[in-house]
Protein backbone atom coordinates (compact mmCIF):
# COMPACT_ATOMS: atom_id res chain seq x y z
CA UNK A 1 0.00 0.00 0.00
CA UNK A 2 2.67 2.47 1.26
CA UNK A 3 4.18 1.48 -2.10
CA UNK A 4 1.26 2.37 -4.37
CA UNK A 5 1.47 5.72 -2.47
CA UNK A 6 4.86 6.30 -3.40
CA UNK A 7 4.43 5.53 -7.22
CA UNK A 8 1.53 7.68 -7.45
CA UNK A 9 3.10 10.23 -5.97
CA UNK A 10 6.15 10.38 -7.51
CA UNK A 11 4.29 9.65 -11.12
CA UNK A 12 2.59 12.83 -9.93
CA UNK A 13 5.39 15.11 -9.02
CA UNK A 14 7.03 13.83 -12.25
CA UNK A 15 4.68 14.93 -14.46
CA UNK A 16 5.09 18.43 -12.92
CA UNK A 17 8.39 18.41 -13.58
CA UNK A 18 8.79 19.64 -17.06
CA UNK A 19 6.73 22.85 -16.68
CA UNK A 20 8.78 23.48 -13.56
CA UNK A 21 11.62 23.00 -15.82
CA UNK A 22 10.12 25.56 -18.19
CA UNK A 23 9.89 28.35 -15.85
CA UNK A 24 13.46 28.11 -14.66
CA UNK A 25 16.17 30.50 -16.23
CA UNK A 26 19.71 29.12 -16.39
CA UNK A 27 22.82 31.16 -15.83
CA UNK A 28 25.92 29.81 -16.61
CA UNK A 29 29.13 30.90 -14.60
CA UNK A 30 32.45 30.12 -16.11
CA UNK A 31 34.19 30.46 -12.48
CA UNK A 32 32.42 29.10 -9.29
CA UNK A 33 33.22 31.67 -7.08
CA UNK A 34 31.08 34.42 -9.43
CA UNK A 35 27.90 31.85 -9.18
CA UNK A 36 28.17 31.22 -5.54
CA UNK A 37 28.13 35.38 -5.07
CA UNK A 38 25.00 35.29 -7.72
CA UNK A 39 23.43 32.44 -5.99
CA UNK A 40 23.94 34.60 -2.42
CA UNK A 41 23.21 38.05 -3.54
CA UNK A 42 20.01 36.68 -5.34
CA UNK A 43 18.68 35.02 -1.96
CA UNK A 44 19.33 38.05 0.08
CA UNK A 45 17.64 40.72 -2.44
CA UNK A 46 14.12 40.83 -2.47
CA UNK A 47 11.42 41.04 -5.78
CA UNK A 48 10.01 44.66 -5.50
CA UNK A 49 7.33 43.31 -7.04
CA UNK A 50 6.45 40.77 -4.68
CA UNK A 51 5.99 41.03 -1.02
CA UNK A 52 7.91 38.49 0.60
CA UNK A 53 10.21 36.71 -2.72
CA UNK A 54 13.14 36.54 -2.83
CA UNK A 55 15.00 37.28 -6.64
CA UNK A 56 15.74 33.73 -6.35
CA UNK A 57 12.38 32.52 -5.98
CA UNK A 58 10.64 34.59 -8.10
CA UNK A 59 9.97 34.53 -12.07
CA UNK A 60 8.50 38.14 -12.45
CA UNK A 61 9.54 39.85 -15.38
CA UNK A 62 11.51 42.43 -13.19
CA UNK A 63 12.92 39.81 -10.75
CA UNK A 64 14.40 38.27 -14.59
CA UNK A 65 15.77 41.98 -15.18
CA UNK A 66 17.21 42.27 -12.21
CA UNK A 67 19.15 38.79 -12.06
CA UNK A 68 20.46 39.74 -15.48
CA UNK A 69 22.12 42.72 -14.24
CA UNK A 70 23.20 41.33 -11.49
CA UNK A 71 25.03 38.56 -13.46
CA UNK A 72 26.24 41.11 -15.83
CA UNK A 73 27.37 42.95 -13.15
CA UNK A 74 29.09 40.16 -11.48
CA UNK A 75 30.79 39.26 -15.49
CA UNK A 76 32.24 43.41 -15.41
CA UNK A 77 34.00 43.10 -12.02
CA UNK A 78 31.51 44.61 -9.83
CA UNK A 79 31.85 43.83 -5.84
CA UNK A 80 29.18 42.74 -4.51
CA UNK A 81 28.54 45.74 -2.28
CA UNK A 82 28.27 48.02 -5.49
CA UNK A 83 25.76 45.78 -7.11
CA UNK A 84 23.39 45.83 -3.41
CA UNK A 85 24.66 49.49 -3.81
CA UNK A 86 23.24 50.18 -7.06
CA UNK A 87 19.67 48.14 -6.03
CA UNK A 88 19.33 50.17 -3.50
CA UNK A 89 19.80 53.15 -5.39
CA UNK A 90 16.68 52.56 -7.71
CA UNK A 91 14.35 50.60 -5.26
CA UNK A 92 15.29 51.64 -1.38
CA UNK A 93 15.78 49.05 0.94
CA UNK A 94 13.36 47.15 0.26
CA UNK A 95 15.36 45.59 -1.91
CA UNK A 96 17.74 44.25 0.65
CA UNK A 97 16.08 41.47 3.35
CA UNK A 98 18.59 43.04 6.06
CA UNK A 99 17.00 45.94 7.09
CA UNK A 100 20.35 48.86 8.02
CA UNK A 101 20.60 50.86 10.82
CA UNK A 102 19.01 54.28 10.59
CA UNK A 103 16.37 56.54 13.01
CA UNK A 104 13.50 54.98 11.16
CA UNK A 105 14.61 50.78 11.90
CA UNK A 106 16.56 51.83 15.20
CA UNK A 107 13.22 50.45 17.04
CA UNK A 108 13.11 46.84 14.50
CA UNK A 109 16.57 46.75 15.43
CA UNK A 110 16.88 47.23 19.14
CA UNK A 111 12.95 47.16 20.29
CA UNK A 112 13.66 43.05 20.88
CA UNK A 113 16.37 44.00 23.30
CA UNK A 114 14.58 46.53 24.97
CA UNK A 115 11.77 44.39 25.84
CA UNK A 116 14.36 41.90 27.23
CA UNK A 117 15.61 44.47 29.36
CA UNK A 118 12.60 45.92 30.60
CA UNK A 119 10.64 42.78 30.92
CA UNK A 120 13.92 41.26 33.14
CA UNK A 121 13.48 44.60 35.65
CA UNK A 122 9.92 44.26 36.23
CA UNK A 123 10.52 40.24 36.58
CA UNK A 124 13.49 40.64 39.00
CA UNK A 125 11.00 43.51 40.82
CA UNK A 126 8.81 41.50 40.88
CA UNK A 127 10.81 38.64 42.72
CA UNK A 128 12.28 41.05 45.22
CA UNK A 129 8.97 42.39 46.41
CA UNK A 130 7.63 38.54 47.12
CA UNK A 131 10.35 38.41 49.00
CA UNK A 132 10.76 41.20 50.50
CA UNK A 133 6.47 40.75 51.72
CA UNK A 134 7.52 37.71 52.88
CA UNK A 135 10.00 38.82 55.45
CA UNK A 136 6.90 41.34 56.75
CA UNK A 137 4.42 37.89 57.34
CA UNK A 138 7.37 36.63 59.49
CA UNK A 139 8.15 40.07 61.48
CA UNK A 140 3.60 40.20 61.61
CA UNK A 141 3.96 36.55 62.76
CA UNK A 142 6.64 37.35 65.45
CA UNK A 143 4.81 40.65 66.45
CA UNK A 144 1.64 38.80 66.55
CA UNK A 145 3.14 36.09 69.20
CA UNK A 146 4.71 39.09 71.00
CA UNK A 147 1.77 40.64 71.55
CA UNK A 148 -0.23 37.21 72.86
CA UNK A 149 2.57 36.72 75.00
CA UNK A 150 2.04 40.61 76.15
CA UNK A 151 -1.63 39.97 76.35
CA UNK A 152 -1.36 36.73 78.29
CA UNK A 153 1.67 38.44 80.45
CA UNK A 154 -0.96 41.08 81.29
CA UNK A 155 -4.01 38.55 81.81
CA UNK A 156 -2.03 37.27 84.24
CA UNK A 157 -0.06 33.62 84.77
CA UNK A 158 -3.57 31.93 85.68
CA UNK A 159 -1.93 29.10 83.28
CA UNK A 160 1.68 28.95 83.43
CA UNK A 161 2.26 25.82 81.92
CA UNK A 162 0.35 27.40 78.52
CA UNK A 163 2.67 30.45 78.31
CA UNK A 164 5.52 28.17 78.52
CA UNK A 165 4.32 25.76 75.60
CA UNK A 166 3.98 29.03 73.40
CA UNK A 167 7.18 30.45 74.32
CA UNK A 168 9.02 26.95 72.94
CA UNK A 169 6.65 27.30 70.07
CA UNK A 170 7.96 31.07 69.58
CA UNK A 171 11.85 29.89 69.94
CA UNK A 172 10.52 27.10 67.22
CA UNK A 173 9.41 29.87 64.55
CA UNK A 174 11.97 31.99 65.33
CA UNK A 175 14.75 29.92 64.60
CA UNK B 1 1.62 52.09 44.44
CA UNK B 2 5.14 49.41 42.69
CA UNK B 3 2.39 46.90 42.93
CA UNK B 4 0.13 48.83 40.87
CA UNK B 5 2.52 49.75 38.40
CA UNK B 6 3.28 46.19 37.78
CA UNK B 7 -0.19 45.49 36.75
CA UNK B 8 -0.35 48.83 34.94
CA UNK B 9 3.00 48.64 32.94
CA UNK B 10 1.38 45.68 30.49
CA UNK B 11 -1.30 47.44 30.02
CA UNK B 12 0.37 49.98 28.78
CA UNK B 13 2.67 48.30 26.31
CA UNK B 14 -0.09 46.78 25.01
CA UNK B 15 -2.01 49.81 24.34
CA UNK B 16 1.90 51.08 22.67
CA UNK B 17 1.50 47.85 20.74
CA UNK B 18 -1.76 48.52 19.74
CA UNK B 19 -1.24 51.96 18.55
CA UNK B 20 2.15 51.03 16.58
CA UNK B 21 0.50 48.30 14.91
CA UNK B 22 -3.16 50.52 13.98
CA UNK B 23 -0.78 53.28 12.69
CA UNK B 24 0.47 50.28 9.74
CA UNK B 25 -3.02 49.47 9.30
CA UNK B 26 -3.59 51.94 6.62
CA UNK B 27 -0.30 51.66 4.99
CA UNK B 28 -0.23 49.68 1.77
CA UNK B 29 2.75 47.57 1.79
CA UNK B 30 2.95 47.16 -1.82
CA UNK B 31 3.37 51.06 -1.97
CA UNK B 32 7.50 51.54 -2.09
CA UNK B 33 9.00 55.20 -1.66
CA UNK B 34 11.11 56.37 -4.79
CA UNK B 35 14.46 56.48 -4.04
CA UNK B 36 14.82 59.29 -7.25
CA UNK B 37 12.98 61.89 -5.40
CA UNK B 38 15.08 65.36 -6.09
CA UNK B 39 17.07 63.60 -8.35
CA UNK B 40 17.55 64.56 -12.22
CA UNK B 41 15.93 61.89 -14.33
CA UNK B 42 18.00 59.07 -15.49
CA UNK B 43 19.99 59.76 -18.92
CA UNK B 44 19.50 57.45 -21.27
CA UNK B 45 19.42 56.97 -25.27
CA UNK B 46 16.69 55.06 -26.39
CA UNK B 47 14.70 54.72 -29.82
CA UNK B 48 10.87 56.06 -29.83
CA UNK B 49 8.44 53.18 -30.17
CA UNK B 50 7.16 55.17 -34.15
CA UNK B 51 10.94 54.88 -35.29
CA UNK B 52 13.39 52.73 -34.66
CA UNK B 53 16.03 54.71 -35.91
CA UNK B 54 15.38 57.72 -34.44
CA UNK B 55 17.48 58.18 -31.05
CA UNK B 56 16.11 60.16 -27.79
CA UNK B 57 18.31 61.11 -24.80
CA UNK B 58 17.36 62.84 -21.61
CA UNK B 59 17.91 65.80 -22.81
CA UNK B 60 14.93 65.68 -25.41
CA UNK B 61 12.74 65.69 -22.40
CA UNK B 62 11.59 69.18 -20.85
CA UNK B 63 10.27 69.56 -18.02
CA UNK B 64 8.01 70.57 -16.15
CA UNK B 65 6.00 67.19 -17.22
CA UNK B 66 4.70 63.57 -16.68
CA UNK B 67 6.47 60.68 -17.67
CA UNK B 68 4.28 57.94 -17.44
CA UNK B 69 5.13 54.15 -17.73
CA UNK B 70 2.91 52.31 -19.81
CA UNK B 71 2.39 48.77 -21.82
CA UNK B 72 -0.02 46.84 -23.45
CA UNK B 73 0.19 43.82 -21.07
CA UNK B 74 -0.51 45.79 -18.17
CA UNK B 75 -3.99 46.08 -17.42
CA UNK B 76 -4.59 49.30 -15.69
CA UNK B 77 -2.77 51.40 -18.21
CA UNK B 78 -6.08 50.23 -20.31
CA UNK B 79 -7.98 52.12 -17.74
CA UNK B 80 -5.59 54.84 -17.03
CA UNK B 81 -5.81 56.01 -21.10
CA UNK B 82 -9.25 57.78 -21.39
CA UNK B 83 -7.59 59.80 -18.56
CA UNK B 84 -4.60 60.44 -19.90
CA UNK B 85 -6.13 61.21 -23.38
CA UNK B 86 -8.31 64.09 -21.63
CA UNK B 87 -5.20 65.53 -19.44
CA UNK B 88 -3.32 66.01 -22.94
CA UNK B 89 -6.16 67.44 -24.29
CA UNK B 90 -6.35 70.28 -21.36
CA UNK B 91 -2.84 71.31 -22.56
CA UNK B 92 -2.12 71.19 -18.82
CA UNK B 93 1.16 69.49 -18.96
CA UNK B 94 3.00 67.39 -21.25
CA UNK B 95 3.05 64.01 -20.77
CA UNK B 96 5.86 61.44 -22.22
CA UNK B 97 5.84 58.31 -22.54
CA UNK B 98 7.46 55.14 -21.49
CA UNK B 99 6.55 52.16 -23.60
CA UNK B 100 8.21 49.30 -20.75
CA UNK B 101 9.27 45.90 -21.27
CA UNK B 102 6.96 45.82 -24.45
CA UNK B 103 7.08 44.74 -28.00
CA UNK B 104 6.85 47.49 -30.85
CA UNK B 105 3.63 46.28 -32.46
CA UNK B 106 1.88 45.38 -29.69
CA UNK B 107 2.55 48.90 -28.22
CA UNK B 108 2.09 50.62 -31.87
CA UNK B 109 -0.81 48.72 -31.39
CA UNK B 110 -1.84 50.09 -28.24
CA UNK B 111 -1.56 53.78 -29.05
CA UNK B 112 -3.24 53.47 -32.48
CA UNK B 113 -6.25 51.86 -30.87
CA UNK B 114 -6.46 54.37 -28.00
CA UNK B 115 -5.34 57.21 -28.92
CA UNK B 116 -1.61 58.75 -28.09
CA UNK B 117 -1.62 61.38 -25.25
CA UNK B 118 2.09 61.41 -25.59
CA UNK B 119 4.26 63.83 -26.86
CA UNK B 120 7.31 61.57 -27.26
CA UNK B 121 7.36 57.87 -26.87
CA UNK B 122 10.17 56.36 -25.60
CA UNK B 123 10.75 52.80 -26.60
CA UNK B 124 12.34 50.76 -23.54
CA UNK B 125 12.29 47.00 -24.53
CA UNK B 126 14.67 45.72 -22.59
CA UNK B 127 13.02 47.49 -19.44
CA UNK B 128 16.56 48.87 -18.46
CA UNK B 129 15.44 52.57 -18.70
CA UNK B 130 12.62 51.33 -15.97
CA UNK B 131 14.95 50.19 -13.69
CA UNK B 132 16.83 53.12 -13.77
CA UNK B 133 14.02 55.21 -12.62
CA UNK B 134 12.94 52.29 -10.19
CA UNK B 135 9.92 50.77 -11.79
CA UNK B 136 8.32 48.26 -9.78
CA UNK B 137 5.16 48.00 -11.76
CA UNK B 138 3.16 49.89 -14.60
CA UNK B 139 1.36 52.20 -14.83
CA UNK B 140 3.64 54.80 -12.69
CA UNK B 141 4.01 58.53 -13.30
CA UNK B 142 7.12 60.40 -12.41
CA UNK B 143 6.41 64.43 -12.25
CA UNK B 144 9.63 66.13 -13.09
CA UNK B 145 9.80 69.73 -12.48
CA UNK B 146 11.56 72.73 -15.09
CA UNK B 147 15.10 71.65 -14.25
CA UNK B 148 14.13 67.59 -15.05
CA UNK B 149 14.23 66.49 -11.64
CA UNK B 150 11.87 64.27 -10.54
CA UNK B 151 9.93 65.65 -7.87
CA UNK B 152 7.25 62.86 -7.19
CA UNK B 153 5.96 59.36 -8.41
CA UNK B 154 2.70 57.99 -8.44
CA UNK B 155 2.13 54.27 -8.71
CA UNK B 156 -1.09 53.08 -10.12
CA UNK B 157 -3.92 55.11 -12.44
CA UNK B 158 -3.55 58.44 -12.49
CA UNK B 159 -7.09 60.10 -12.92
CA UNK B 160 -9.01 63.65 -12.30
CA UNK B 161 -8.70 63.00 -8.43
CA UNK B 162 -4.96 61.89 -8.33
CA UNK B 163 -4.04 65.18 -10.90
CA UNK B 164 -6.11 67.83 -9.29
CA UNK B 165 -5.52 66.69 -5.74
CA UNK B 166 -1.67 65.27 -5.53
CA UNK B 167 -0.18 65.81 -8.73
CA UNK B 168 -0.83 69.39 -9.58
CA UNK B 169 -0.19 70.95 -6.51
CA UNK B 170 2.74 69.13 -6.66
CA UNK B 171 4.76 70.36 -10.23
CA UNK B 172 2.27 73.82 -10.47
CA UNK B 173 2.45 74.72 -6.66
CA UNK B 174 1.95 78.47 -7.53
CA UNK B 175 -1.13 78.12 -9.39
CA UNK B 176 -2.68 75.78 -6.49
CA UNK B 177 -2.42 78.65 -4.20
CA UNK B 178 0.18 76.76 -1.67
Amino acid sequence: MKILIQTVMLTFMLSLLPQTQAEIIFYNFDDPVKEERFNKLISVLRCPKCQNNNLADSNSPLSVDLKDIIYEQIHAGKSDAEIVDFLKERYGDFIHYKPPMNSSTILLWFGPFLILVISAFFILRYLRMTKASDTVVDETEAEHMAKIQAWQAEVGDSDNTDTQVQDSTLGDNNR
Amino acid sequence: MNKKLIFIAPLILFILMVGMLFTGLGKDPTMLESQMIGKAIPEFNLPTLYEPNKIITHDDIKGPALINVFASWCPSCYTEHPYLMQLQQSGEVPIYGLNYKDTRPKGLKFVNDLGDPYTTIIFDERGRLGIEFGVYGAPETYVIDANNRIVYRHVGVVSDIVWQETIKPIIYPEESGQ
